[in-house]
């Protein structure tokens, strides 16, 4: 373990960060010790709500409202911590700058890309605006935007979300900072994005030379690039230490727990004699984009000539990034979005482009889960409600008393307390809300059920769980899913098949093993580096 | 852009049309007309009348003769006011209305602006309290009653300002009707300011300002205000109609000669074409109005702009 030395740029000492709120006082942070030294790599590690990106933010002033610090954060010795605006905006922006976790909005989306890389070199008194005109194009070209003199005039809505965090790493740069806070900076980013984020960020710190303090979740991008590890939770350093100590041999219960989250297992093929359950060949989906009165529509074609044989018992998993056209095709093929060609059919029923009454009692068999545990569920809904409404609509014969005992078992099965059924939504963590949103599927006796990114929210320990709960419910009730991911580390545990998409087109395709250890297109192989795996 | 702008003026006209077909058979709707006195006419009389101004043809003639005189910027002789054509009394009133609810859109715009970004800066603090609960008063108190006590105190009891008249534009008698107009406004103003103003200040791009220490005036006009105020522009349209139909009690509260109280001496008196011409010039107004806040926008926000 490093000591404080005349090394040390950044040190925060018995940080404390305590939320007034509306049902009493929040303790964010317990009095937290972190110290960076000139030059390294310091990763805060932990899982959300575990106060990492809080203890960043109170050191830089930037909490909400109702937060309140005690303790002393210290920038080359002097206070910072409660200190005036006007002192601390000598330090923020020029001598320690931040990157964000969302590329898409933490730029403003009103002004020019130019205008709001120049205004914190002006601020601080280094440029004025014609040098910093200049510099500005000199950085995008630092952080790899291509054609740069052109891009600085552009505004963020025409830039894509990893173009956007290069432009952030930029304006975190242009005043030669001595520490880069990166909240987060690759979560929201795909995963090939995600490596040349972390590349870049690797590359120039090595050629300029600051400290970069490193807050995420992600331990495989802790382990790549970070000195030391400080791990997180609930707002105390439970563990902190070298990376390779920490990894080697971790000592807090938790660290290990973090260690081990990672999806482990894999699922067996099952046998060529089970019935296909979906049979879908050509599935092709297009979007019209209107461009404007008597002028011929834009067509974009999300979903090309995808086809796809799933058996009773099978999992395929379907990966790609971020408009590769996976979610289009999981609704195309339960008929939620109507198809531009092809034909799907389950079971020996053609249901391509079929009418409501005939889709009606097949609904009930094929069911959909969503990646958003907060956005799906009604607020303003008790569980058990949520959980027996498709009873009232598929099984309506049922009296309440026979629909309050399904939703018990439904619950029991999904790992939860049934008495939990009387309340709301909002009490629940995302985890326990992805379980709520399974037992509303299960509750029908689904066979076919499309899985929209449903660990992609979560933690990565509760994702393990999730994945186990539906590896147990898919063996128990023979159930065939449709495992639509970006997160190879999951798909590997949950998928026998595997299909791998780009552009709306399928790159490749077959058994999960045979993918995951020998991939034969570059794109595929693109990705797995990417995901930087570790061997199951 | 100017592609655009005649664009949406020519979808106008079917709106004008429609505006102007539905109130004329509207008016038609209502009993009685403009020559039915407590003592009647003589029926000699009456036919004379009715031919002159058209009455006695049947009513699909008379909406196209109106139509075409329309069309050729004449709204007709007012069946009143029997010595003046509605273009002439226009002519007289309607810079007068412009005026007062320009005047009230401005004052509206500033001093609501303004409280709505205090309010917004000091969130739940006593100074945001207070501005809202005077924001509130203001929206929920009628102009009907605002104007009479104004008049009371200031120019009665203090005798500072003239109760009433025009006086041709002079400040003095301008500052009660403009002030009394705007409070509903202001109140609006200052509520929506104060709304989108924190959610602004929350944004995360507004955050990245903070971080780069950017000095308070560019974190709060540059980066939260310019943003904010996008739903007070849209807000606009809305606020001209209800300037220029508040201005109905207003003018006549005051007794400003503008159009506001020929809608309602118009009405009375089944004076049709009068009517027809407030409506219409209303309706101009409010269209015109909508135009400009969709323009402003665009410039505001690169993301709508049009091309």
């Amino acid at each position: 373990m490093s000591k404080i030395n005349e090394n040390t740029v950044l040190e925060i000492d018995t940080l404390k960060v305590d939320f007034e709120t509306n049902t009493g006082m929040v303790h964010a942070v317990k009095g937290v010790n972190i110290h960076v030294d000139s030059g390294e790599t310091v990763a805060i590690v932990g899982e959300s709500g575990s106060g990492k990106s809080q203890t960043m933010m109170a050191a830089m002033g930037l909490l909400a409202g109702n937060g309140i610090t005690h303790g002393e954060v210290r920038y080359r010795g002097t206070n910072i911590l409660g200190s005036s605006i006007r002192q601390l905006n000598k330090i923020r922006g020029a001598k320690v700058t931040m990157i964000f976790q969302e590329p898409m909005t933490s730029l403003d989306p009103l002004y020019t890309i130019e205008r709001q890389l120049c205004e914190p070199m002006v601020e601080h008194g280094e440029y004025t605006w014609a040098t910093a005109k200049k510099r500005a194009v000199e950085l995008l070209e630092l952080v790899g935007i291509p054609e740069p003199a052109r891009k600085v005039k552009a505004f963020p809505y025409e830039m894509s979300g990893g173009q956007r965090q290069r432009v952030m790493i930029a304006m975190a740069l242009a005043n030669d900072p001595d520490i880069l806070i990166a909240d987060e900076p690759t979560t929201a980013l795909d995963v090939t994005t995600q490596a040349q984020i972390l590349e870049l960020m690797a590359d120039l710190q090595k050629r300029l030379g600051m400290a970069v303090v490193f807050i995420t979740h992600d331990l495989g991008i802790v382990e790549r690039i970070s000195d030391r590890v400080y791990v997180m939770k609930s707002g105390e350093v439970v563990e902190e230490g070298n990376t390779k100590e920490i990894f080697g041999n971790p000592q807090h219960e938790y660290t290990k727990m973090l260690l081990d989250a990672e999806p482990t297992g894999s699922k067996a093929v099952v046998p060529d004699s089970n019935p296909i359950v979906l049979d879908a060949k050509d599935v092709r989906v297009e979007f019209e984009t209107e461009t404007g009165f008597l002028k011929p529509n834009h067509v974009l074609r999300a979903v090309n000539d995808i086809s796809m044989e799933v058996r009773e018992g099978q999992t395929l998993g379907i990966v790609g990034e971020s408009g590769s056209g996976k979610s289009t095709l999981g609704r195309a093929v339960l008929q939620l979005l109507p198809t531009a060609g092809g034909r799907v059919v389950y079971l020996g029923n053609d249901i391509t482009g079929a009418a409501k009454k005939k889709m009606q009692p097949l609904r009930k068999e094929m069911q959909l889960i969503f990646q958003d545990p907060f956005g799906s569920l009604s607020p303003r809904m008790t569980v058990g409600q949520i959980i027996t409404e498709g009873l009232l609509v598929h099984e309506p014969q049922l009296s309440a008393k026979e629909r309050d005992l399904r939703a018990i078992q439904a619950l029991e099965e999904v790992s939860m307390d049934p008495a939990m059924r009387n309340r709301y939504p909002h009490e629940f963590s995302g985890g326990q809300r992805q379980r709520i949103a399974i037992a509303r599927t299960m509750i029908l006796n689904p066979k076919l059920v499309v899985l929209d990114e449903p660990t992609s929210a979560l933690d990565r320990t509760v994702q393990k769980q999730v994945v186990e709960l539906l590896r147990n419910l898919q063996k128990e009730h023979g159930l065939t899913y449709l495992f639509i991911s970006h997160d190879l580390a999951v798909v590997r545990a949950m998928s026998d098949t595997v299909m791998v998409m780009q552009k709306g087109e399928v790159v490749e395709k077959g058994l999960a093993e045979e993918i995951f250890s020998n991939p034969k297109e570059d794109y595929t192989k693109e990705l797995l580096a990417a995901a930087a795996l570790k061997p199951a | 852009m100017l592609r655009y702008v005649l664009s949406r003026l020519l979808s106008a006209i079917p709106t004008l049309f429609l505006i102007i077909t539905i109130s004329f058979f509207l008016m038609r709707v209502a009993p009685g007309g403009p020559f039915d006195l407590e003592r009647p006419l003589e029926a000699k009389v009456m036919e004379n009348l009715n031919k002159i101004y058209n009455l006695d043809k049947s009513l699909w003639e008379q909406y196209l003769i109106y139509l075409k005189s329309v069309l050729s910027g004449d709204f007709g002789p007012s069946f009143f006011f029997r010595d003046f054509s509605i273009n002439e009394l226009f002519a007289q009133s309607l810079p007068i209305s412009m005026q007062l609810g320009l005047s009230a859109l401005a004052l509206a715009l500033a001093v609501g602006g303004f409280l709505g970004v205090i309010a917004a800066l000091r969130q739940n603090k006593g100074v945001d309290y207070s501005v809202m609960a005077v924001a509130t008063l203001g929206v929920t108190i009628p102009n009907f009653v605002v104007a009479p006590i104004l008049t009371l105190i200031l120019g009665v009891h203090f005798g500072w300002l003239p109760v009433g008249g025009w006086g041709g534009g002079a400040f003095v008698n301008m500052v009660l009707p403009v002030v009394t107009l705007a409070l509903p406004q202001i109140a609006v103003v200052a509520r929506l300011t104060r709304g989108s103003m924190i959610e602004a200040l929350r944004s995360n791009h507004v955050r990245t300002a903070r971080a780069y220490g950017l000095s308070g005036y560019t974190v709060v006009v540059i980066h939260a205000l310019r943003g904010a105020i996008l739903p007070v522009v849209s807000y606009l349209g809305p606020a001209a109609a209800a300037l220029l139909t508040g201005s109905v009690v207003i003018e006549t509260i005051f007794g400003i000669p503008g159009i506001g109280r020929y809608f309602v001496q118009g009405a009375l008196n089944r004076d049709y074409t009068l009517v027809m011409g407030t409506v219409v010039v209303v309706a101009c107004f409010v269209i015109i109005f909508n135009l400009i806040v969709d323009l402003l926008y665009a410039m505001l926000d690169p993301r709508v702009r049009f091309d």
